[in-house]
């Protein structure tokens, strides 16, 4: 039993890292974003960021603001700086904006952010929001790298400043697109030609960061919990029944 | 099967071990289920108390504000309805509110904290309905003595305007003052008076 | 007499509740050499379970409305999120059952596979079987449109993909669709009828048959990894030589099998819920849009062998029926089983070598479809599909010609035996390595 049960995980072990990849997007590799859920600053930062720059056009209908108590907000905290005015602190994150107008302005509502993280993830999302380029064939001035021909303008770019898309073909002949920075915004500089961009992605990380937290903001709880779960079943409950049927069993020969 | 002796001791230890283990597993899986009974984040956003500005309200106007699904009404009472106040008292049910249907605060003869505004749960006291708001003196259907208050058509209970209830008729307690406090003068809290 | 005792009696004059016990449980006498491939008959009930009572308690927080709510979300897909956020307990609720979906298809291939490998589909098994086929397409029905309930893109173009290919049927098919739709397009009309036949007609078919499948197993006794009819050898008081009773011994057996269960699947509620989007799409967190088909539709998981199946077969004489036609004989063709063996013996371990080598074509057809089913369409896929499932037919349409004198070298003992461990080894390096060679073949082709 015992050495059946060892090769049985052993096998799964081999099993999973590869099944697990096999849906993965067909896609270029996107890089990893920076993020990290427990970093409730980031967090905070990342939820002043998102209610001055998106909030405006999109909701984010599934949140309520004093759920932002869980990121280390207190609900002051919480009405000083990110309830919008006439809202209460146990509302929904919606924007005034009527679909039908943005649909006519924009072209498409823009989309609930809700579970954004969750459908893209946080990965291009991270990528997104660091992809916008000037692209004078769009009404809106930019396009994105990773959603060409995108509806939304760049909203950040006085922070980013412009970039340029540049292509390049590398050692293997493909075609390599690269986004250069010209114009050095707020959070970017422009030194001997050499950009430092260090700064916006930090934030652009912030912000990832916030938009996973937002996808299921009970995720840090499943975790905790989950350990505690796990242990109780693995220290207490499995080498419990393991020992009751051993013992039984020593009758069955 | 069984020629071996068998340690029943052991055997009982872990059985009971087991089954405590087991019973605690259950506990702990029953928990969310039973949690997921209580009221959720939309019933307690709903339920959270409600700031209304009172700047704009004019002498004799009535306002309704809802309050956990509940109208709450803002009466600014003029200064002849304060007066005409007691005048009903000897006809009242329960004139002196002793009747716990107010915070300690509203126990007085306007059941309110400022005199001139009343606020009340418009919701009547005998089978929830929501009476109608009566200001006018000595209407047909109501008799000549009068004096302005509430009036229930489902069942013709009568209220003055401190919402408190008439002697003889089916509703039994004065109307419920909900918990409430003034942020400043021209802002009211309702729900929460802490 | 204790008071205990006088109870039992009062209840046993009115209803046969020790006799029950005794015939189902106590004096239940099931084989002694039951391996580890016998644990997922009870976690199919412990899943079960599972499902129906977070099932009870999601349905009361679940709006199946497909209409949009103010702030442009539909009301069915806001609800969930809103079981996820708002409801106390409700993320684990949930999570618990979309795990319990994908553990209970698990648990079923796993339980069907050791009747495979084992014989327990023979005589006098057949009705077990007939019965766990039923309940295997009641589980798929039920997936199918639970799978809808939660409104999401995949929800709704899964469903729109599913209910299209009855149009495909000649003559009826385009007003059956729009029939099991009731309405054009998928629509709240059907979101509602899908979530009534969800949450109470099939789970009611589904209950009774679990029942007539245990009525039937207990009728003639569990088979075991020997396929040694355990009855046919009884000591002086008529119980099986090689027989113990269910409890004590196989119900502490199954708790230890429970036990190592709830630690996987607690490890996916707490860590993975989502599986790396085999459990949770990723697209179904979009909401579901009528207008806007995502780049690439697949089913989950536990259905990919079987639309692959449908993907592999082209449409010729000007209809596309012949891919149903294919997928649905993929399943039913399941249940014939005991009447195409045409072998003698039971157990792997003593067939002969044409039935190992086609089982292991067909474990490789069968993870291999899976894999393929999960993955966009290329030529080169489809091609291996194509050769996949004609190797899944031919494993059992040809089982009456393969199986027919096919005996191993190792007679059927009278007696059961020992399980050998390096046997259950090397099945599960050919499961591991199949699946490593059909990804690295899916996605080079």
């Amino acid at each position: 039993m015992k050495s059946k049960i060892r090769h049985l995980i052993a096998a799964m072990a081999l099993v999973l890292p590869v099944s697990g990849t096999v849906l993965a997007n067909e896609g270029p590799a996107l890089e990893k974003a920076p993020i990290d859920i427990q970093d409730t600053e980031s967090l905070q930062r990342g939820a002043q960021l998102f209610s001055n720059y998106c909030l405006s056009c999109h909701s984010a209908s599934a949140m309520r603001y004093n759920r932002l108590e869980d990121i280390g907000l207190s609900e002051e905290q919480i009405k000083a700086n990110l309830l919008p005015d006439g809202a209460k602190i146990g509302d929904q994150m919606n924007v005034s904006m009527d679909k039908k107008d943005a649909k006519v302005w924009l072209g498409a509502p823009p989309p609930d952010l809700s579970l954004i993280a969750r459908s893209r993830g946080a990965d291009y999302l991270y990528a997104y929001l660091r992809g916008f380029y000037r692209d004078p064939t769009r009404p809106t001035g930019w396009n994105n790298l990773v959603f060409d021909k995108v509806g939304m303008p760049h909203v950040l770019w006085e922070m980013q400043g412009e970039q340029v898309l540049k292509t390049e073909k590398n050692a293997a002949g493909h075609e390599e697109h690269k986004l250069e920075l010209v114009k050095a915004g707020s959070l970017t500089k422009l030194e001997n030609g050499k950009a430092n961009t260090v700064e916006f992605d930090k934030r652009m990380a912030d912000l990832t960061n916030y938009l996973v937290f937002i996808g299921e903001p009970a995720q840090v709880k499943r975790h905790q919990i989950g350990y505690v779960v796990l242990m109780f079943l693995g220290l207490l409950l499995l080498p419990l029944t393991y020992f009751l049927k051993k013992e039984y069993w020593k009758d069955v020969h | 099967m069984s020629e071996q002796q068998v340690d029943t001791g052991r055997r009982r230890f872990l059985t009971v071990a087991t089954s405590a283990v087991g019973g605690v597993a259950v506990a702990g899986v029953a928990t969310p289920f039973l949690m997921s009974f209580f009221p959720s984040e939309r019933a307690k956003a709903a339920g959270a108390p409600v700031e209304v500005d009172i700047s704009k309200l004019e002498p004799g106007q009535k306002i309704n504000v809802e309050w956990r699904g509940k109208p709450v009404w803002l009466l600014s009472r003029t200064k002849q309805q304060i007066a005409d106040l007691p005048k009903n008292d000897p006809k009242l049910a329960d004139p002196k509110s002793e009747v716990e249907q107010q915070p300690k605060y509203c126990q007085n003869e306007g059941r309110s904290i400022k005199p001139e505004l009343l606020v009340a749960v418009g919701i009547c006291t005998h089978l929830g309905c929501s009476p109608t708001f009566r200001p006018d003196l000595a209407p047909a259907d109501l008799g000549p003595e009068w004096l302005g208050g509430f009036y229930c058509p489902c069942h013709g209970s009568k209220f003055d305007l401190a919402a408190r209830v008439f002697k003889g008729v089916p509703a039994p307690k004065n109307l419920e003052i909900p918990p409430h406090k003034y942020l400043s003068d021209t802002r009211l809290l309702i729900g929460d008076d802490k | 007499m204790s008071k205990g005792q006088k109870l039992l009696n009062w209840i046993d004059d009115r209803f046969p509740l020790s006799s029950m016990l005794k015939e189902h449980v106590t004096e239940y006498y099931a084989p002694k050499n039951f391996n580890f491939w016998y644990f997922f008959g009870s976690l199919a009930m412990l899943v079960l379970v599972i499902q129906i009572v977070t099932g009870i308690f999601l349905t009361m927080n679940y709006k199946p409305d497909g209409t949009l709510n103010g702030a442009g979300i539909p009301v069915a897909f806001a609800s969930v999120e809103y079981i996820m956020r708002d409801v106390a307990g409700g993320w684990i609720i949930r999570y618990m059952h979309s795990t319990g979906a994908s553990m209970f298809f698990v648990v079923v291939y796993l339980h069907m596979f050791r009747g495979l490998i084992y014989g327990s589909y023979k005589q006098p098994r057949e009705l077990v079987w007939v019965f766990g086929c039923l309940i295997f397409l009641c589980l798929m029905a039920e997936a199918f449109m639970g799978y809808l309930l939660p409104w999401g893109q995949m929800s709704f173009w899964g469903a729109q993909v599913i209910v299209n290919l009855f149009g495909s049927i000649p003559v009826i098919g385009p007003d059956l669709s729009v029939w099991i739709r009731g309405d054009f397009v998928v629509s709240d009309a059907t979101l509602n009828r899908f979530f009534a036949l969800h949450v109470i007609a099939v789970p009611l078919v589904l209950l009774a048959l679990v029942v007539a499948h245990l009525i039937a197993l207990h009728e003639v006794g569990s088979n075991n990894p020997d396929g040694v009819e355990i009855k046919k050898l009884k000591d002086e008081k008529g119980i099986p030589l090689d027989g113990i009773p269910f409890h004590p011994y196989y119900t502490v057996k199954d708790i230890f099998g429970v036990a190592v269960f709830l630690i996987v699947f607690s490890a996916i509620v707490f860590f993975l819920p989502e599986m790396g989007g085999y459990f949770l799409e990723h697209p179904n967190f979009d909401q579901a849009d009528p207008l806007k088909t995502p780049p690439h539709i697949a089913p989950v998981w536990y259905f990919t062998p079987f639309y692959a199946i449908l993907r592999a077969i082209p449409s010729f004489l000007g209809t596309q029926v012949w891919g149903v036609i294919g997928m649905g004989a993929a399943v039913v063709v399941i249940a014939f089983l005991p009447w195409l063996d045409r072998s003698p013996i039971k157990s792997i371990r003593y067939r002969g070598p044409k039935f190992k080598f086609m089982l292991v074509l067909f474990i490789i057809a069968f993870i291999g479809l899976g894999m393929l089913g999960a993955m966009p369409p290329t030529a080169g896929r489809t091609l291996i599909s194509q050769i996949l499932s004609f190797v899944y037919f031919a494993f059992f349409l040809g089982m009456p010609f393969y199986t027919k004198n096919d005996v191993g070298s190792v007679p059927v003992p009278t007696r059961v035996t020992e399980t050998n461990g390096k046997r259950q080894l090397q099945f599960l390096v050919l499961v591991a390595v199949t699946i490593i060679a059909a990804y690295l073949f899916g996605t080079n082709v």
